[in-house]
């Protein structure tokens, strides 16, 4: 038996009135501001890129290597104009990683609010099957399937999900674990309520902040597995463009026409630093919170 | 959970859900377990790798042989084993497996093992370095920013940190590659000779255990300094300092072995990432490690080289999660003995 | 405020004692005070105690006292004299050295205080390693294996290699008091050190202290929310509000002739072994930090309050020889206990609303209650009294349907009841609700206190969402909450309000038994009597029946009408209120708990035996040399 006193003085004048939600103190921190900004302008550049490409990106318009002159940003291996290129690689990149992350975050918190609420031998055997299937590197998992069935992009897509939900669900099941034991879910079970209702009414809220910022690193991440696909041949297939492909297409004349592998560079290091800016902003802001209502 | 770090709260909620499921009473018996668990998932692991390869659309013996005879094909199937059963060809397989014997690459007919052998230690030679680095010098820094968090320095540090967290590898090793190789210096090689031994040029593996480097260590820095600082703001750490301890005492004998619990936790999802980040990055620099083998022998349909590579990345992951357990144990006295 | 410029005697180099002068304390970025115009001076071999709840600065203070101050918060001014050494205003080293060795600290809770990574032993010898490096190894060892044995522990080297999880909670508390002796020091701090431990174990270590303050000559400061405990310990209280003090002078004169009403309400808020009253709340709440408002700092709450507190502050001063007071009025305060409480004589046309029969759970192989047996009528308040371990809160858990039993049944009405909640009808469940202990953890942190409230009508009625607000704003008006409480969320309110949302929420179903755990265990002992009377009105009105589980004796005597003990997962006695804490014949445990329970009469005889240490003798202020940055 602990008595505690849990009025504790030092915090206590600094209290944030709850009526400033999370939304409006979200706006005013300047790692939120610079990764909206950021990725919002990328994500921009991805959707409406081929809208306002000067070129058809797939078209021979000038010699190979041709350094930015002619053509803003010169043309790739191909003498095919980078500027155009780079406008319409982002689309694939962009909408897999997301979908990616989607269903990853869907099947884990599945996974980790069973385990976590459950508490019963499904519980064990989840977990064990999440370490099973963490004993794979996402890249080699979605290598091993497309050494079966060729390079599909939706199966990436799932092969990813299924890759990000062990992490996703022990996130979520250890959060669940611990929400789960605090008192206000406790007297819903002596009120009688049915699970489903505590699941998503009690538990479920309490779980928005830490996973929203789960979902911001997975979008991270994802970005960087799909691109790096691309990269080395596993992704999206030539002529299409793409940044990940650009890139590895490129490569050997890195020294005489670097845009050509510059400018994707960038489109990619400007996305995953713009979401790793959000999912920043939002945990320490997590973190925050967290400590005023423990502390006061 | 002061978490200040943000991107640590994957790590620290994890490592709170495994101190409540709390393991007491651990000792000689416990490693025989885990052993035994860990032989289990690899036992999966392979069984998956068996089940995946065998929906491997068309005929492996044609992959084979090309367009032959008959006979040819005949003869092939009955080499590889083909015309039993499947239950048959899985147990087969199995007991190559656990005997050693990783079957014949279907691209170049060696034994699957002289092919997997230096490509291994090539690959290890890669990661021990950047592990080797990353691990130490990122716990390092990160107690000792959090010791002084909040100034400049710590503002910066954390803003680079951020930075390399989220770039993917390929990006980090392509931008080290303008810098020190082909745009700005020319100091150091960009690929690296694929015959020999990398380890007769130590220039050449410079650049990509940098990369690797770059790629993890400012996560386990992140994470060093956010465990550090929480321990910082713990009870016993104030009462320390009451006693009227000194600073480096209060900071490398007392905080130190609290703090480093999340961190070893994990440094094994860190290898994880590294050996995703391995097959990417031998591919930028043309190492000639077990990534770039996995590359080609898919490019090759090579199926026993595939199923071979497949599983020894999973028995390394196995392992390091064995490891990584088996330390948080031993620093952690609670789990260490059991209960009075 | 201007300080009194008492001259009751100079401060000498020779004094061996604590002396503080004008302490202050801010926090933040604003300065916003939080405790100002400490002073006061401790002889050694005496000891003070300071008394505050929550809001008033004590944990703050006592670890300024060693020159410390938590992240935020910065020692504003002041000085603090440990044998004529100044503390404050040295370098961060020099303070350092003193800490430890000259003044040391008790922590309020030792688990958290002691490194989970490091064995008991070298946490303890580390502290004469530091101080005195002189002190070879074999030495530090012997000196630590002899104070384990002063304060009651094991010596052995065995014990000493163990680690702080495998001692229990006493133990702990003796470990961290060895700790701050090792050194001989002149002063110490102690931190509500008892709070959360067991009666008896708080007993042993209370005597524990008493004889090595004596033994050792120091200078102590008990800092506490118990007053009860205070009147065992201290010769001389001092009382804090609000960061300022409100009150000083020996022990006896401050309960028997209070010269502040917040002394006296709080003496009068205090539950009492061996009297039954009725406990008095003191409406409001402290005032949060950093609210300079004119006048005294208590009048928004002061009953006796004329406009003159309102306007200008109080000056701290004498009112009698040692015996200060800062407030307008203080020659008119006099002790305001509440009326005795007569027990009514049970109604026998009560129905059995609830009832357990031989009820066992077990554990594994540990038996948590073994064939417990308890009955409660309808309009009948039963206190089920235990200490941790006692499973007061498995029976709790199994009577509600959060535990399996392995044998017995629990009855409502008569009837028996499913063992498990879920199994139940939904008006069984209704009729039985359930508050619980900790009011940071009983109400989710995403929901508005109105969603909360209402959660029980949206299971177990179709409500139309206005009549759904109606009865909301009914429960929360019977537990005297004002309207505007609906719209909020959990944290911001404070414990006590938590606590009446948590059973607004038990009550707006209309229950038949109500069981409360430990509901009032967090609580400040003004919000408890609070609580507890509001209990009491409403079952009055409603005639539920009421199970109050505590583990505070003396709360019971207020506001049960049977109690029954319970150890060891056992019930050990079992009868009315007044039989089970007066009468012989009754088990040697619940002997034991009431001789170990600390109580205002109960030192009031025994106080003759702590008055023969003291010299009744004026603080010291001296004149001068301070640096007092306090303001008014």
């Amino acid at each position: 038996m602990t008595t505690v006193n849990w009025d504790n003085e030092l915090l206590g004048g600094q209290v944030v009135e709850r009526g400033e939600s999370l939304g409006r103190r979200l706006v005013r921190s300047p790692r939120m501001i610079v990764g909206l900004t950021v990725t919002g302008f990328v994500v921009l550049l991805a959707f409406a890129g081929p809208l306002v490409a000067p070129h058809n990106p797939n078209a021979l318009l000038g010699r190979p290597y041709q350094p930015p002159g002619q053509f803003a940003l010169g043309t790739d291996y191909l003498g095919r104009d980078v500027l155009s290129r780079v406008l319409n690689g982002g689309r694939t990149v962009v909408w897999m990683a997301t979908a990616a992350a989607t269903l990853g975050m869907v099947s884990g918190v599945g996974v980790g609010l069973m385990a976590g609420y459950l508490r019963s031998r499904l519980d064990t055997w989840l977990m064990r099957a999440m370490e099973v299937l963490q004993a794979f590197p996402i890249i080699i998992l979605v290598l091993l399937v497309i050494s079966m069935v060729g390079t599909r992009p939706w199966l990436v897509v799932v092969v990813v999900a299924i890759g990000w939900t062990p992490q996703v669900a022990r996130v979520t099941r250890g959060i669940t674990l611990e929400v789960v034991e605090r008192d206000f879910v406790r007297i819903q079970e002596v009120l009688g309520a049915p699970t489903r209702r505590i699941l998503v009414r009690e538990i479920l809220p309490n779980l928005a902040s830490p996973l929203l910022v789960e979902f911001a690193l997975r979008v991270t991440w994802s970005v960087a597995v799909v691109a790096a696909l691309s990269f080395i041949g596993f992704g999206i297939q030539p002529p299409t463009a793409d940044w990940g492909l650009m890139i590895n297409e490129n490569r050997s004349a890195i020294a005489i026409q670097p845009w050509a592998i510059l400018a994707p560079i960038l489109c990619i290091g400007l996305l995953t630093v713009g979401v790793t800016l959000i999912a920043e902003a939002l945990a320490l802001e997590l973190a925050g919170t967290k400590r005023r209502t423990v502390e006061r | 959970m002061a978490d200040e770090s943000g991107l640590s709260t994957a790590i620290v909620a994890d490592h709170g859900a495994r101190m409540r499921e709390g393991r007491p009473g651990v000792g000689p018996m416990w490693i025989v377990k885990r052993l035994g668990f860990g032989l289990v998932i690899l036992w999966f692991v392979a069984t998956l790798v068996f089940i995946a390869t065998q929906l491997l659309p068309g005929d492996a013996a044609r992959a084979v042989v090309g367009r032959g005879s008959p006979t040819e094909l005949a003869a092939i199937r009955r080499e590889l084993g083909l015309d039993h059963s499947l239950i048959e060809q899985y147990g087969h397989w199995l007991r190559n497996l656990v005997e050693g014997n990783l079957g014949v690459s279907l691209a170049t007919r060696d034994p699957v093992g002289t092919i997997i052998g230096p490509a291994l230690r090539n690959s290890l030679i890669l990661l021990g370095l950047a592990a080797g680095i990353a691990l130490p010098l990122g716990v390092v820094l990160g107690f000792r920013a959090a010791a002084r968090h909040n100034k400049i320095l710590d503002h910066s540090l954390m803003g680079i940190s951020l930075v390399f967290t989220a770039l993917p590898e390929f990006v980090v090793g392509l931008a080290l590659v303008m810098v020190f190789s082909t745009n700005v210096f020319a100091l150091l090689p960009a690929v690296t000779n694929p015959t020999g031994d990398p380890l007769a040029q130590p220039a050449q593996l410079v650049l990509p255990v940098s990369t690797l480097v770059l790629a993890s260590m400012p996560y386990i820095f992140r994470l060093a300094r956010a465990s550090m600082i929480e321990v910082l703001a713990s009870d016993y750490i104030a009462m320390a300092r009451l006693k009227g301890l000194g600073e480096r005492r209060v900071m490398w004998h007392h905080a130190a072995r609290n703090a480093l619990v999340p961190p070893i936790q994990a440094s094994a999802i860190i290898l994880v990432y590294l050996l995703s980040g391995v097959v990417v990055v031998e591919y930028v620099f043309s190492y000639p490690g077990l990534g770039s083998a996995l590359l080609t022998s898919v490019s090759a349909r090579d199926v026993p080289t595939i199923q071979a590579i497949v599983i020894v990345f999973a028995a390394g992951i196995v392992l390091f999660n064995l490891a990584a357990d088996a330390l948080t144990i031993l620093v952690t006295p609670r789990l260490r003995t059991a209960q009075a | 405020m201007k300080m009194a410029d008492v001259t009751g005697g100079t401060t000498t180099s020779a004094f061996h004692g604590l002396a503080v002068e004008g302490l202050h304390v801010a926090l933040g970025r604003d300065n916003a005070p939080i405790v100002r115009g400490i002073s006061f001076s401790v002889n050694s071999g005496e000891i003070l105690g300071l008394v505050g709840e929550s809001g008033s600065g004590k944990t703050t203070l006592a670890m300024a006292l060693l020159g410390y101050a938590r992240s935020g918060a910065r020692i504003v001014g002041g000085s603090v004299k440990v044998r004529g050494e100044e503390l404050l205003g040295l370098s961060w080293n020099d303070q350092r050295r003193l800490r430890g060795d000259v003044i040391a600290y008790v922590p309020q809770d030792p688990a958290t205080a002691l490194n989970p990574a490091l064995r008991i032993g070298d946490q303890l010898s580390e502290v004469l390693a530091v101080h005195e490096p002189e002190t070879g190894r074999s030495q530090r060892v012997a000196r630590t294996r002899s104070l384990l044995g002063d304060v009651g522990l094991p010596s052995d080297a065995s014990f000493l290699r163990r680690f702080p999880h495998q001692t229990s909670g006493g133990q702990q508390q003796r470990i961290v008091l060895a700790m701050a002796m090792l050194t001989r020091p002149a002063a110490l701090i102690l931190d509500e050190p008892t709070t959360g431990l067991d009666v008896t174990t708080q007993a042993g270590v209370l005597r524990t202290i008493r004889t090595l303050c004596k033994s050792y000559q120091v200078a102590a400061v008990y800092i506490t929310h118990d007053l009860a405990v205070v009147a065992e310990l201290a010769e001389r209280v001092l009382v804090l509000y609000a960061g300022r003090m409100t009150e000083l002078a020996a022990t006896r004169e401050i309960f028997e002739q209070p010269a502040h009403p917040y002394t006296a309400r709080l003496t009068a808020a205090i539950p009492d072994l061996f009297q039954p009253r009725l406990l008095s709340a003191i409406p409001g709440s402290p005032p949060a930090l950093g609210h300079h408002q004119p006048g005294c700092v208590f009048a928004p709450r002061c009953q006796m309050r004329v406009t003159t507190c309102e306007e200008e502050d109080p000056i701290f001063e004498a009112v009698a020889a040692g015996h200060y007071s800062r407030c307008h009025r203080s020659t008119e305060v006099r002790p305001e206990l509440g009326e005795m409480l007569v027990q009514a004589p049970p109604n026998p046309a009560a129905t059995q609303a609830l009832s357990v029969r031989d009820l066992t759970v077990s554990y594994g192989q540990v038996r948590v209650l073994d064939g417990v047996c308890l009955d409660v009528r309808s309009g009948e308040c039963v206190a089920l009294v235990g200490e941790s371990g006692s499973g007061k809160t498995t029976l709790a858990n199994a009577i509600v349907g959060l535990v399996r039993p392995d044998d017995g049944h629990v009855a409502l009405d008569g009837r028996a009841v499913s063992p498990r909640a879920r199994e139940r009808t939904a008006a069984q469940r209704r009729a039985l609700q359930y508050v619980f202990q900790n009011p940071y953890a009983s109400l989710n942190p995403r929901h508005t206190v109105a969603r909360i409230v209402a959660s029980p009508l949206y299971i177990f009625q179709r409500l139309s969402r206005r009549d759904v607000d109606r009865q909301v704003a009914a429960a929360l008006e019977r537990v005297t909450l004002p309207r505007g409480v609906a719209e909020k969320y959990p944290d911001q309110l404070s414990g006590g309000e938590r606590q009446r949302v948590a059973i607004a929420r038990a009550l707006v179903c209309d229950p038949q038994v109500l069981i409360c755990d430990e509901v009032t265990s967090a609580l400040d002992v003004s919000v408890q009597a609070a609580i507890v009377n509001e209990l009491l009105a409403l079952q009055r009105e409603s005639a539920f029946a009421l199970l109050f589980i505590t583990h505070n004796l003396a709360l019971v005597r207020s506001t049960a009408q049977r109690i029954a003990v319970m150890r060891a997962g056992q019930i050990v006695d079992d009868g009315r209120t007044d039989d089970v804490l007066t009468a012989s014949g009754v088990s040697r445990y619940t002997k034991q708990l009431r001789e170990d329970t600390p109580s205002l009469s109960k030192s009031r005889a025994q106080r003759g035996s702590l008055r023969e240490h003291t010299t009744a003798a004026a603080p010291r202020y001296s004149s001068g040399s301070t640096r007092d940055l306090s303001h008014g």
